[in-house]
């Protein structure tokens, strides 16, 4: 089972490194894992997406708890929120087949933010369904080149992750 | 405080001032020059170890015996990565060292340069946590908070890596007031209702008994716990980190449990329907194959320590706190109410008197005896011990009265731990008879160390349980293997006697019963660090044993 935890941690050198080196040696798997400062630039916030039953979830949220540097954990996995991926794709193409790229690109409102003799770049945001649906349908094209970003959530409506503990 | 101009390396005397700290354990090399021409005019003591190893037992001994931090300090490179394994070790029985480290000049960090190693990076797994100085304003922000972090919640090591430019740097020197850290926030009091739900489990139960560790020992809960043990009329067990937490000579102390426990221990506890873990964290030497631990017991788990519940075994009733505040309050809840525990009470007697802890009393010189004799000559003794048999048989055969009076490298299981930490320890605690209950194979991993207790006048004991064998090695060998003796044999080839005297050490041997008290006393009044060599059975066994993957019930004599 995946779970998508929010995680705050103090906007400083080797935070990742400490984060990272956690889940390797308890032996947990990380899915994905987005980090980036928050509206409070001594902030950062990481999402990660972890496998694993709920005992494994318990054992993740109370560790990374224990990292000094980690301010909140937070599981959003069950709450109402927004969860998005951004994805930048290279789709090889050639006269007969650009129209048809770009009215796929069309349907899924995603954009492109290249264009080349041989080639276009299409940029797509949506959650994780919709960029492998993405991927599905431009593989036919030949995809040259992808890479996506990791997912980062936030919960919907007045509910925040906070960031004093408790 | 007013803000005074000084070096970064001055700030660093300056902050281990401001913490109190005493004494610190070290060796110098290049990158912490600056550090020791600072020391050269400190008050502060410093003991020049012969191995940096030996500089971190040595702080970790200090801070086992009288609660307070211990501080060990090393060079950059091979120095600090000697530091490794006590790092761990401290790390592993949640003890509170900060360990100082020199690191090259910030613009040579990456570069391979001389004796540089990434030490924040390599102890980033056994480390509370660690730091590495960018800029020397830090300096005393970081020393603040390391303290703190090292001695607050479940207490651990912190290592301050600091750079040797950061060192020589000038900076205003103010010690911050308070720490500011806002994703460290340890939870002392327990939860009121938890602590409720737990009494009123206690007073149902029939058959409950206590299971507590080094949380009584740190938090100062042996008061509390003995309230309570006597108030709802439970047995006690300890873990090895536990011994002394509780009298072993109580009648309601059941002594160690686990792989080398006592047969009532593990007996109780399999057949307990209430199982009140205390400062414990149910490691595999305890509970044996884990699906057939306590089949019948429900479990209630305190400990300041949140990522410990549940870790290994299921909880009926989690309380977070620290162990002598949350037995502070239980002792409300469960003082006045009749107890009915008579018949489990009289149950572990029968168990007790069927199957005590024992081994052949011939006219052999037996390792068991050794210890006995220890225990009988200096019954207040701080008891230091390196790891193997040697450990097991003094957990089981001195007599603990006190906490901090049992010192032992329990969960990384170092051997070499002993003397060392024994020589802290004495530091730390002068007026304590301090006796390292060694074997041949252990002493020898930091036997240099006889050039610093001689130097420096600290009388520490070490008394060699020497069986010319790895013994614990050879005892599973031994069982497990046949009896193919491989790499195990050490020959008795060593003369520890005359090591010692070239040391200039007082070295004795006892060969005979007859001469081990007469030893023991010598050393004793001696007041000079001593060697005993007890030249003991051969092959003599650890008993009784739970096999590994073994329900701790299914324990086996040997002989």
């Amino acid at each position: 089972m995946k779970h998508t935890l929010a995680v705050l941690v103090e906007n400083r050198s080797g935070v990742l490194t400490r984060v990272a080196g956690l889940f390797s040696r308890r032996g947990f798997n990380i899915e994905s894992l987005a980090v980036g400062v928050t509206e409070n630039p001594d902030t950062s916030r990481m999402t990660i997406v972890v496998s694993g039953d709920d005992h494994v979830l318990e054992q993740v949220m109370k560790q990374l708890n224990k990292l000094i540097e980690v301010i909140r954990v937070s599981d959003i996995s069950n709450d109402e929120a927004v969860h998005r991926e951004l994805a930048l794709i290279k789709v090889g193409v050639d006269s007969a087949t650009r129209a048809e790229v770009m009215q796929i690109v069309d349907v899924f409102r995603a954009k492109i933010v290249d264009v080349g003799v041989k080639s276009l770049v299409v940029e797509v945001t949506g959650d994780e369904s919709k960029i492998d649906a993405m991927e599905q349908l431009l593989r036919q094209f030949g995809i040259k080149e992808m890479v996506r970003t990791g997912k980062i959530a936030m919960n919907r409506g007045a509910k925040v992750v906070q960031t004093e503990k408790r | 405080m007013t803000k005074q101009k000084m070096s970064g390396a001055h700030a660093v005397i300056e902050s281990l001032n401001c913490e109190n700290a005493e004494v610190m354990f070290g060796y110098p090399g290049g990158q912490v020059l600056p550090l020791y021409d600072e020391l050269y005019d400190a008050d502060i003591r410093h003991i020049l170890v012969r191995h940096e190893q030996a500089a971190a037992h040595a702080a970790d001994g200090y801070a086992r015996a009288t609660g307070k931090v211990g501080v060990c300090l090393a060079t950059s490179g091979p120095g600090a990565t000697n530091l490794v394994t006590g790092i761990a070790t401290a790390y592993m029985d949640s003890v509170p060292i900060i360990a100082i480290t020199g690191q090259v000049p910030r613009s040579l960090i990456g570069n391979d340069a001389f004796q540089e190693a990434n030490i924040t990076g390599i102890t980033l797994p056994i480390t509370k946590h660690n730091y590495l100085v960018q800029d020397a304003n830090d300096i005393p922000r970081i020393f603040k908070e390391a303290f703190y972090i090292a001695r607050t919640g479940r207490p651990g090591p912190v290592l301050i890596d600091i750079p040797k430019d950061t060192q020589t740097e000038l900076i205003e020197f103010e010690y911050p007031e308070e720490v500011k850290l806002r994703g460290y926030k340890p939870t002392y009091t327990g939860n009121e209702q938890q602590i409720k739900k737990a009494a009123s489990l206690i007073l149902k139960a029939e058959k409950p008994i206590l299971y507590v560790g080094g949380g009584i020992i740190f938090s100062g809960a042996t008061e509390e716990l003995r309230e309570l043990a006597e108030g709802i009329m439970a047995p006690v067990t300890t873990t090895l980190m536990g011994m002394g937490a509780f009298p072993s000579s109580h009648p309601l102390s059941v002594g160690m449990l686990g792989m080398h426990g006592t047969r009532y221990a593990n007996y109780a506890i399999q057949e307990s329907d209430l199982i009140i873990a205390v400062g414990v964290r149910f490691d595999d030497r305890v509970t044996g194959k884990v699906s057939a631990f306590a089949p019948n017991a429900k479990i209630i788990h305190i400990d300041i320590d949140p990522a410990e519940i549940g870790k290994n075994v299921r909880v009926d009733i989690p309380i977070v706190g620290d162990a002598k505040n949350v037995l502070k309050t239980m002792l409300k809840y469960v003082k006045q109410e009749q107890v009915k525990t008579d018949t489990w009470n009289n149950k572990i007697s029968a168990w007790k008197r069927e199957y005590p802890l024992s081994y052949k009393k011939d006219n052999l010189l037996r390792p068991q005896f050794v210890v006995e004799q220890i225990s009988e000559v200096c019954p207040d003794a701080i008891i230091v011990t390196e790891v193997g048999q040697n450990q097991m048989w003094a957990a089981q055969f001195f007599t603990f009265k006190n906490p901090r009076t049992f010192i032992s490298s329990g969960g990384l299981g170092t051997m070499g731990y002993g003397f060392p930490a024994s020589m802290g320890a004495k530091v730390g605690r002068p007026e304590s008879t301090v006796i390292d209950i060694a074997g041949d194979g252990s002493f020898q991993m930091n036997s240099q160390e006889l050039a610093t207790v001689v130097q420096n006048d600290i009388p520490v004991i070490v008394a060699i349980l020497n069986n010319g064998f790895l013994g614990m090695v050879r005892q599973w060998q031994e069982l497990f293997f046949n009896r193919r003796y491989s790499a195990t044999s050490l020959d008795k080839s060593v003369d520890f006697v005359k090591l010692a005297e070239a040391y200039g050490a007082l070295g004795l041997r006892a060969t005979k019963k007859s001469e081990v008290k007469d030893i023991i006393v010598e050393a004793v009044k001696s007041e000079r660090p001593a060697i005993l060599d007890f030249v003991v059975e051969s092959e003599e066994n650890v008993s009784p044993m739970v096999p590994a993957g073994a329900a701790i019930n299914e324990i086996l004599d040997l002989e």
